[in-house]
């Protein structure tokens, strides 16, 4: 087991750095000069080369590539050229915020999406299965972006206008209200809350629908093979062949997509955070793009790259833990 | 093609096709069809924001409203769907082609370069899609071709794991042997025995890719990274429509509900495809690289 986790974080490890490697080829690569954009255009040939210098743009590429890497490989991550602040201030601001709406989002997404699946699997054929199969095909096909603006349309603006009653109107920016520094430690965590109510439910209703639709087939699948059919002969009780043979086999597979719909989970984390005005990792990311601002593009890929190599390290061990053909084995 | 036919029988995968097939044809004749020019602006002040169904004073009735410049929503949507499919399509295709050569060498190669192969595509895999995309378009110029190129080569792994465990299954069966006992060089072997048989859920998984490459251009288009602006794309019509969104919801409203139709069919096809390759129902391997 401990050889196992030790082999999986090496391979990681290494993920991250093809991945951090590949980011500063391809970014060494486009056209565009960030030195350029740092002093503006109306600044002389000097100025330029001055700035260049300063951040270390003079030297050929591979020279660049090593200083950075020995830098970066020791937590100095450099200064955000658009925003003049220490890289490692800028994510430790960012990252939080985006911790909280994915790790709310996954949880939703997994309570709601096994409940939903293994009812759907339970009723099968039912006019509820068909109700939710039809809901959660329409959610599943919904882009996050769009379906944020309509929740935006319909629960801010919507809500506001036909005066819907308070609980049930959002706030469609930001983590927190303006006022949120004069409330109770009460109201600010109530305030906080309502603000997470739409991202969240952006993220977590598509997850969800996703994840009900795997379910539903893997628990279907499960129950159509031999061994169920075995347990049953043998006069367990149904309650007891669902819940030791079917669910117990089916949710395995649930766990693997943990790990694989992990990427997937931040793309809709980055379009979420720019809607909703979610001061994240997802839309520093897009600001820093935009802004060539290479220190923080680098930074946010390798976070994203380790969070992404973590998730599937996790699901890989809890894979083991649920297997036991698996345990013990140092495959 | 018999494993089209057998597909349309499946009731799903039909009404998706038929769901499919009317968008493409939509957007093929979309200069006959829609109703004005998606580019053109009348008297602006006179005709932008007009609700759906709504007739502006020069008379033209505009089924799904006008944008912020007056310009016809439902033409814009019809001209929109050329880019969406079109980018769907060729991305996927990009994706095929990458996927289908690495999956298929790391098979027929086997050892070392085989073990390679697959841990780079793992490695591929492991990154943010978004994070590469993000980088790679703002950082060069944002162009259709571009769009195209990049969601194709970051979206090649999947299938370069299933093509690989597909060939495998099918380079364990007994006809492989006889066609080697005969004699049959590798190169031969795999392109006219093996191939043959291992692209059909190569190709479902890809199909399963259309509507993903859609929502992502989308997604692109709509954070300002796609289609540059006057051209019509469904991502783009979003975005400008959120700008209106209290006053002209319908703006964002419809091209979303566009996207959302051509996901839904791309899955139903590719729902009525994973039953009809279930596991169970036929004989060889690579069954369980499929989910």
């Amino acid at each position: 087991m401990l050889g196992r986790i030790v082999r999986r974080l090496g391979l990681g490890l290494g993920i991250v750095f093809v991945v951090v490697t590949l980011t500063f080829i391809l970014i060494s690569l486009a056209p565009g000069d960030p030195a350029r954009l740092w002093v503006g255009p109306g600044a002389g040939q000097e100025e330029l080369t001055a700035a260049r210098r300063a951040l270390g743009l003079d030297h050929p590429l591979p020279l660049r590539y090593a200083a950075w890497l020995a830098d970066f490989a020791r937590g100095r991550w450099g200064t955000s050229i658009a925003q003049q602040r220490p890289v490692a201030r800028v994510i430790a601001d960012a990252l939080p915020h985006t911790l909280v709406l994915s790790l709310s989002s996954l949880l939703v997404t997994y309570l709601f999406g096994l409940l939903i699946g293994v009812i759907q699997a339970m009723k099968r054929r039912s006019l509820l299965d068909t109700g939710l199969t039809v809901g959660t095909l329409l959610v599943y096909g919904m882009p996050a972006y769009w379906l944020a603006i309509m929740l935006v349309l319909v629960f801010a603006y919507g809500a506001a206008r036909f005066d819907w009653p308070v609980w049930l109107q959002f706030p469609a920016m930001g983590v927190a209200g303006l006022d949120a520094d004069f409330l109770s430690p009460w109201d600010r965590v109530a305030d906080r809350a309502r603000h997470l109510v739409l991202p969240l439910a952006t993220l977590g209703a598509i997850g969800a629908a996703g994840t009900a639709r795997f379910v539903r087939g893997s628990v279907l699948d499960v129950r159509g093979q031999e061994f169920v059919r075995t347990a049953r002969a043998k006069g367990l009780p149904a309650s007891a062949v669902e819940l030791r043979h079917v669910l117990r086999n089916a949710l395995l597979p649930v766990v693997t997509l943990l790990g694989l719909s992990l990427p997937a989970l931040f793309s809709g984390t980055v379009f979420v955070e720019v809607i909703f005005a979610w001061p994240g990792m997802g839309r520093v990311m897009v600001d820093a793009v935009g802004a060539r601002d290479y220190p923080i593009v680098m930074a946010t890929t390798a976070i994203f790259a380790m969070l992404v190599v973590l998730g599937n390290l996790l699901a890989d061990l809890l894979y083991a833990v649920a297997d036991p053909r698996l345990r013990g084995e140092t495959r | 093609m018999s494993g089209l036919r057998t597909l349309l029988r499946d009731r799903r995968a039909a009404a998706g096709f038929l769901v499919l097939a009317c968008c493409g044809t939509l957007a093929l004749l979309a200069p006959l069809v829609a109703p004005a020019d998606p580019l053109a602006q009348q008297d602006v002040l006179a005709t932008r924001y007009l609700a759906p169904l709504a007739e502006s004073p020069a008379g033209v009735r505009h089924w799904l409203g006008t944008d912020a410049f007056g310009r016809d929503v439902l033409s814009r949507l019809l001209y929109g769907a050329r880019i969406s499919l079109a980018v769907g399509l060729l991305s996927v295709a990009v994706s095929l082609l990458v996927g289908m050569a690495v999956g298929v060498l790391a098979a027929a190669l086997g050892g070392v370069a085989e073990r390679t192969l697959m841990a780079a595509t793992d490695a591929a895999l492991a990154m943010p899609r978004i994070v590469l995309l993000l980088a790679l378009i703002t950082l060069w110029e944002p162009s259709l071709a571009l769009v195209v190129l990049v969601l194709g080569f970051t979206g090649w792994m999947p299938l370069a794991r299933l093509a690989r465990a597909e060939v495998k299954g099918v380079l364990g069966r007994p006809f492989v042997d006889a066609a080697r006992a005969s004699g049959v060089g590798r190169g031969r072997l795999v392109w006219r025995h093996v191939l043959p048989n291992a692209t059909t859920s190569v190709m479902v998984a890809a199909a399963l890719g259309v509507g993903n490459a859609i929502m992502l251009e989308a997604g692109l288009s709509f954070l300002g990274l796609g289609i540059p602006a006057p051209a019509p794309s469904w991502g783009n019509m979003i975005a400008s429509g959120r700008e209106a969104l209290v006053n002209a919801p319908w703006i964002a409203t419809f091209p979303g509900l566009a996207v959302v139709v051509t996901v839904i069919a791309t899955s139903l096809i590719a729902d009525g495809a994973r039953d009809m390759l279930d596991p169970r129902t036929r004989e060889g391997g690579g069954a369980g690289a499929v989910s």
